[in-house]
């Protein structure tokens, strides 16, 4: 084919512009607009709708159509609708439970039961071997259905039982603490599978055997799990029985919630009786009384008063407990499962305190005595066994209770002589506000406390804990800080120690200033210190970071701070540090609002950035590498030197040597560069003096250092596109040109496919985009003198050319479509945009013909390689068709594709004046729609704006290229 | 073919009491219609008395043991001999529970040489190759509250060693006071045994308090009368070294079948006595006995 001419079509773009502007119409108030604001004149909350979502219904003046959106949402809008239809279908669901929960006003304020299990299960625990006693539990015999004599029944199970007491029994000695647990897991699961076999002989002696475990009190340390685990097993066992009964009652319907003794059949009235009649046999005292407790609740079945009778019971049968601390746990029980059925029964959870209270002597007494000195168990050790029994049972007692009972609750505590298990645990039960009020009384009293028995610094703790949450008046609050301190630097073990100061740091942070603060935190720092002490707080010392962050988001208050930076140095195992590092970032970027340039703020968070910065290796993870990054770039932006560039240039300097590792900080601090970059310019009205202008070139030569040290390719490519363009703003012509030119001797490094979100995907689009964006800048770049002309794209287009692209694809042809509206732009006499105060070519060559034509010549080898490429694109069809190959029709589709964008490009930046264009592009078009493969809608309106086009001054030579282009109807 | 021959009280509890009805289904299962040669439906009472080898030697026991006594029998039959249609069918039926002459239907009582049982026993005669079916069932029958109001009566006890007999070494006795009362000893047997017990002091610790019920039975016959005391159950009160000068409670439910009230007729006498035994940690055994009287009200 003889080579086309080619003849860009000169613009006038303001002409254009114009052109495009449709008039502008004001709109009167009143008519339809769709954009136009909608009065809201009434506004009325629906019930049950969302935050955040529509809740107004709005209704416009008349005059204006209703908004769509807002009409669409008239009545309840769809999703409330339905989150109401399924909140009422969950409250039914939870309809029995949470009228129980109504009954038994026990409020959301009430700490449960299993928030407690937790901690006593961390808390105690033993590293001595324990033994369990259980008696080989017989495959039971499923009673056989023939004998339905009461007696034969009754005898059989009655021997049973005997057999599960007397006989049988063996004993597991040597298990570690975590095989307790599990045997005692697998207990709970065998008593589960024993029931729904309905083998329920054989699950009550589970639940005895298990219970009997509680009156053993070797290993003592462990007892407290021990009763967590086992009272496991009897709250399962309970809700087993209930449930059982409850489904006897509900044959034709179920049971409502507020059933009362005249719903429930005989049947299963009979039934419930034998389980208290068999219960009220066992031999033993624990087991009875706590299986007992465990189906207190199935006295509803049977009469109105039995909780109310059963429970003062079961609570004077506790003082047949010898070991007092058995018998504090079993009261903790009692009063768990009473405050569970039948809270208003306050009396009985009262006078269990006052027994517990009347038996106290019993823990001084000798056959304790004996025991600890038998078990090797320090006095205070054993003391705090008690906490969680008697914490809980004041807690019951506390809940919702009046004033003057907690006051005479602190008398009787008084009286036995400030017995500091007691206080301890009325301070941790009672009300943070009830305590607080009398913080000073509490502190008088712990003063008067025996020192031998149990520590001061737990009651120090306790104190601490109530006064974290409520306030004490005003003018105690230093005496009280000075009072509790006193005894807290006083006490030896650094644990111990730090356990108790960590919870007044609270307190102090809460009402002191940074002074205070600080003191504590030398306090802290010259306890922990010796012998690396830290080193096993870092729990507790994390703790304390985080408070003091909660109360201190003024970071210049909380930086200067002498000893908060010594503080953080105790971190020295990497991954607290790391961790503690990143809570304070995280505070800082969410409280710090203002920019700041305090040096003792930079200093302190690039200490801190460094820290985090330094944890990265080879083995961080992806994701902990990003955290990290947003984090210190969330520093990074807060930083700001005001006017002062040159320090904010040398600030990101240092950031750079200091953050190397990590590339989303570098890519930020490049971006940080370039701003400032625009920023002097801003400043500068666009005229730069001479520093000013060294100063961005140094910008510049900042960014040009950085950014190689980039892996990413894509980053790479368009911060050196970015960076150029901000030179170019800033008039440093040469450094733009080196910008342009790394970005395009670096195209052929681009890789085929990239990783994108861990999955590997083709880089082809991303890199398309980049050039036709490279495309745009490079209109405006002025050649280089000592280069040749349009030295830059030829340069891209080499690059494009000896680039490997994917085969089978269009995208080398594509970039040379793109190619040519650039070229054909860079022909106008003026050009679509310019830089102020550069000159672009232009002005260079000023319309210069030795320069539109090597422009010319540009474009028609692009157009031949086009055409090449089209033609070869038909040739392998052709074979492809021979070879009856039957995917051919992609390279056609191809083929039509190509054609008519090189079709449009043609239409849009071609003369086509010039006859040999014009036949090109009706050939094209011509080509594009051979196969039918063109989206005839496009088709029909190209053809119309053709049409439209050619009503222009000037183009009426379109008309008759129109007439030559015929539309393909599809048949 | 199965079948399945079942006898349902009324009753959930299957307490009847005299001069009232007995009254129940007999359920048939069975997957095909069944042919039969009668059901025949009995109820009878009965007092079987036995002899303790430890009384009268252990041939004695063996074949002497005492005829036993009938307290009420009667018979029905049920339906003719026919065929049972397949599925599952009940047939009712009704026994009065009346003596004959001035027989007395004593409570139900299972004992270890006394037993009064109630039992109904339905049978279903079939042919040759079949087996005949059958099942019992057992009532309970609860005497007629007695008419007279049971005035409670208070036992105070002290227990120290003086008070103690049948001792070997009363020198070797560790010191100790235990104080107590028992709300009544004449109780009513649906309500439980209650008291208080208070340890005083005691030189060496306590080991364990428990109530021992124990039931004495006593059976007339020719050559004499044979009583034995064994126990029924035994319930710990208190466990371990229990705190000086606190009152623990003394609580037992009286088992069902069990207990019954006291009884005393002319061949055999039912009674009850409740142990107080306290083991101390020295394994010294102390037991305080109190004889009970067993009524319903």
């Amino acid at each position: 084919m003889a080579a086309v001419q080619w003849r860009s079509r000169g613009r006038n773009y303001e002409a254009e512009l114009q052109r495009c502007h449709p008039e502008v119409a004001l709109v009167e108030f009143g008519d339809y607009h769709p954009l136009k604001p909608i009065m809201v004149t009434d506004t009325k909350t629906r019930r049950g709708a969302r935050k955040g979502s529509t809740s107004s219904s709005s209704s416009s003046s008349s005059s204006v159509p209703p908004d769509p959106l807002s009409s669409m949402l008239d009545g309840t809008d769809p999703l409330s609708m339905f989150a109401a239809a399924s909140a009422n279908v969950v409250f039914q669901d939870l309809g029995r439970k949470r009228r129980e929960k109504e009954e038994e006003a026990v409020g959301p304020d009430f700490e449960p039961w299993s928030s407690k299990r937790g901690e006593i299960l961390a808390r105690f625990t033993t590293t001595e071997k324990l033994s369990i006693v259980t008696a080989v539990v017989s495959v039971g015999k499923a009673p056989s259905p023939g004998s339905s004599a009461v007696s034969e029944k009754v005898r059989t199970r009655l021997e049973e039982l005997d057999d599960l007491e007397e006989g049988s029994q063996r004993e597991l000695l040597n298990l570690s603490q975590q095989d307790y647990a599990n045997r005692i897991e697998e207990l709970n699961q065998s008593l589960k599978e024993a029931w729904a076999s309905d083998q329920k002989v054989k699950a009550l002696k589970i639940v005895i055997q298990c219970s009997k475990l509680l009156s053993d009190t070797s290993v003592i340390q462990f007892y407290p799990s021990k009763f967590v685990l086992i009272t496991d097993i009897l709250d399962t066992f309970g809700r087993l029985v209930y449930d059982r009964i409850w489904t006897m009652c509900s044959d034709p319907r179920p049971l409502p919630d507020s059933f009362t003794v005249e719903d429930v059949n005989d049947t299963a009235k009979e039934t419930c009786l034998n389980w208290f009649f068999k219960i009220a046999s066992i031999r033993e005292l624990l087991p009875r009384l706590y299986v007992e407790a465990a189906i207190l609740k199935c006295n509803r079945f049977l009469n109105k008063s039995g909780i109310q009778e059963t429970l003062p019971r079961l609570t004077a049968m506790i003082r047949g407990i010898g070991d007092p601390l058995v018998a504090a746990y079993a009261r903790a029980y009692l009063c768990r499962v009473g405050m569970e059925v039948a809270p208003h029964l306050k009396d009985s959870l009262n006078r269990n305190f006052f027994d517990l209270l009347g038996t106290f002597r019993q823990i001084s007494g000798e056959s304790v005595r004996n025991q600890l000195v038998l078990q090797r168990v320090e006095v205070p050790e054993y003391l705090t066994l008690y906490s969680p029994a008697i914490s809980w049972i004041l807690q019951c007692i506390a809940y919702r209770a009046p004033e003057p009972l907690l006051t005479e609750m602190m008398e009787r505590c008084k009286k036995l002589g400030n017995n500091a298990l007691l206080l301890n645990s009325v301070m941790r039960a009672f009300r943070p506000e009830f305590v607080a009020i009398r913080a000073t009384d509490f502190i008088g009293m712990i003063k008067d406390c025996d020192e031998a028995g149990f520590p001061k610094h737990l009651l120090f703790g306790s104190l601490g804990r109530s006064l974290a949450c409520a306030d004490p008046p005003e003018s105690e609050r230093l005496t009280i800080l000075n009072e509790a301190w006193k005894v807290v630097t006083k006490v030896r073990s650094p644990q111990d120690y730090i356990n108790c100061a960590e919870i007044w740091v609270e307190f102090t942070c809460r009402h002191f200033t940074k002074r205070e603060v600080n003191t504590v935190l030398a306090d802290i720092i010259k306890h922990m210190t010796p012998d690396r002490a830290f080193e096993d707080a870092y729990p507790q010392l994390q703790s304390v970071i985080r408070k003091i962050l909660t109360y201190f988001h003024d970071f210049s208050v909380l930086f200067s701070m002498e000893r908060f930076l010594p503080f953080l140095d105790m971190f020295q195992k990497d991954s607290v540090r790391v961790e503690v590092c990143r809570s304070i970032m995280e505070v800082f970027i969410k409280h710090q609002v203002e920019l700041t340039r305090d040096p003792v703020i930079l200093n302190a968070m690039l200490h801190i950035c460094k820290t985090m910065h330094d944890s990265v290796n080879a083995l961080t993870l992806e994701d902990e590498k990003r955290s990290l990054a947003l984090l210190i770039i969330g520093f990074i932006r807060m930083v700001s030197f005001g006017r002062d560039f040159e320090q904010q240039l040398s600030f990101c300097v240092e950031a750079r040597a200091t953050f190397c590792n990590l590339e989303p900080v570098l890519v930020q601090l490049i971006h940080t560069v370039n701003q400032l970059a625009m920023e002097t310019r801003r400043v500068m009205g666009g005229n730069h003096s001479r520093k000013t202008a060294a100063f961005v070139r140094a910008c510049a030569a900042y960014s040009f250092i950085t950014i190689p040290s980039l892996s990413s390719i894509f980053s790479r490519l368009s911060l050196y596109l970015l960076s150029g363009q901000v030179a170019l703003a800033n008039q440093c012509l040469s450094q733009a040109d080196a910008f342009l030119k790394a970005a395009v001797s670096i195209l052929p490094e681009v890789p085929r496919s990239i990783s994108v979100e861990g999955k590997l995907r083709s880089s082809e689009s991303f890199l398309l985009d980049f050039i036709n964006n490279f495309l745009a800048t490079l209109l405006v770049v002025p050649d280089h003198p000592e280069h040749g002309v349009l030295y830059l794209v030829r340069g891209l287009l080499n690059m494009v050319q000896d680039y490997t692209w994917e085969d089978n694809s269009d995208a080398k042809v594509r970039v040379y479509i793109s190619a040519l509206p650039l070229l054909a732009a860079m022909s106008q006499e003026t050009y679509l945009y310019s830089i102020p105060k550069v000159d672009s070519n232009e002005t260079l060559y000023g319309g210069d013909p030795k320069f539109l034509s090597e422009i010319n010549k540009l474009c028609e080898t692009l157009i031949g390689q086009i055409l090449d490429h089209l033609k070869a694109l038909g040739r392998d069809e052709k074979v492809a068709a021979g070879s009856r190959l039957i995917r051919t029709s992609g390279l056609t589709r191809r083929q039509g594709a190509v054609a008519f964008s090189l079709f449009g490009v043609l239409l849009a930046h071609g003369d086509l004046r010039n006859n040999k264009l014009s036949q090109l592009a009706v050939n094209l078009w011509n080509l594009s729609h051979k196969h039918g493969y063109c989206e005839t809608r496009i088709s029909v309106r190209t053809l119309e704006s053709i049409k439209h086009q050619a009503q222009q001054p000037n183009m009426t030579h379109l008309s008759d290229t129109v007439q030559r282009l015929t539309l393909q109807s599809r048949t | 073919m199965s079948v399945t021959l079942d006898i349902r009280l009324k009753r959930a509890n299957k307490v009847y009491h005299e001069g009232e009805a007995v009254t129940g289904v007999i359920v048939l299962v069975c997957k095909e219609p069944l042919q039969h040669h009668g059901i025949s439906l009995s109820m009878e009472g009965l007092v079987n008395l036995q002899l303790s080898s430890k009384s009268v030697g252990v041939f004695e026991a063996f074949y002497n043991s005492v005829k036993p006594i009938q307290l009420i029998s009667s018979n029905i039959e049920v339906a003719k001999a026919g065929k049972i249609p397949g599925g599952k069918t009940e047939i009712p039926f009704e026994f009065p529970l009346q003596t004959k002459g001035n027989k007395v239907l004593y409570e139900t009582y299972h004992g270890v040489f006394v037993n009064i049982q109630y039992t109904l026993r339905c049978d279903m005669k079939r042919s040759l190759l079949a087996k005949d079916l059958s099942r019992n069932c057992e009532f309970i029958v609860h005497c007629q509250p007695q008419k007279a109001k049971v005035a409670p009566t208070p036992v105070n006890f002290t227990i120290t060693p003086d008070t103690l007999q049948n001792i070997r070494e009363r020198s070797a006795l560790p010191k100790f006071l235990i104080r107590g009362h028992l709300d009544a000893t004449n109780c009513v047997i649906s309500q439980p045994l209650t008291g208080e017990l208070v340890v005083e002091n005691s030189d060496v610790p306590i080991k364990s308090i428990e109530l021992q019920l124990v039931r004495v039975e006593t059976c007339g016959c020719a050559e004499g009368y044979a009583r034995d005391a064994t126990e029924i159950q035994n319930i710990q009160i208190a466990e371990g070294d229990i705190c000086h000068g606190l009152s623990i409670p003394i609580y037992m439910v009286f088992p069902r079948l069990f207990t019954c009230p006291t009884l005393e007729t002319t061949n055999f006498k039912v009674e009850f006595e409740v142990n107080i035994v306290i083991v101390l940690h020295d394994d010294h055994l102390i037991t305080e006995n109190f004889p009970l009287k067993l009524c319903r009200v």
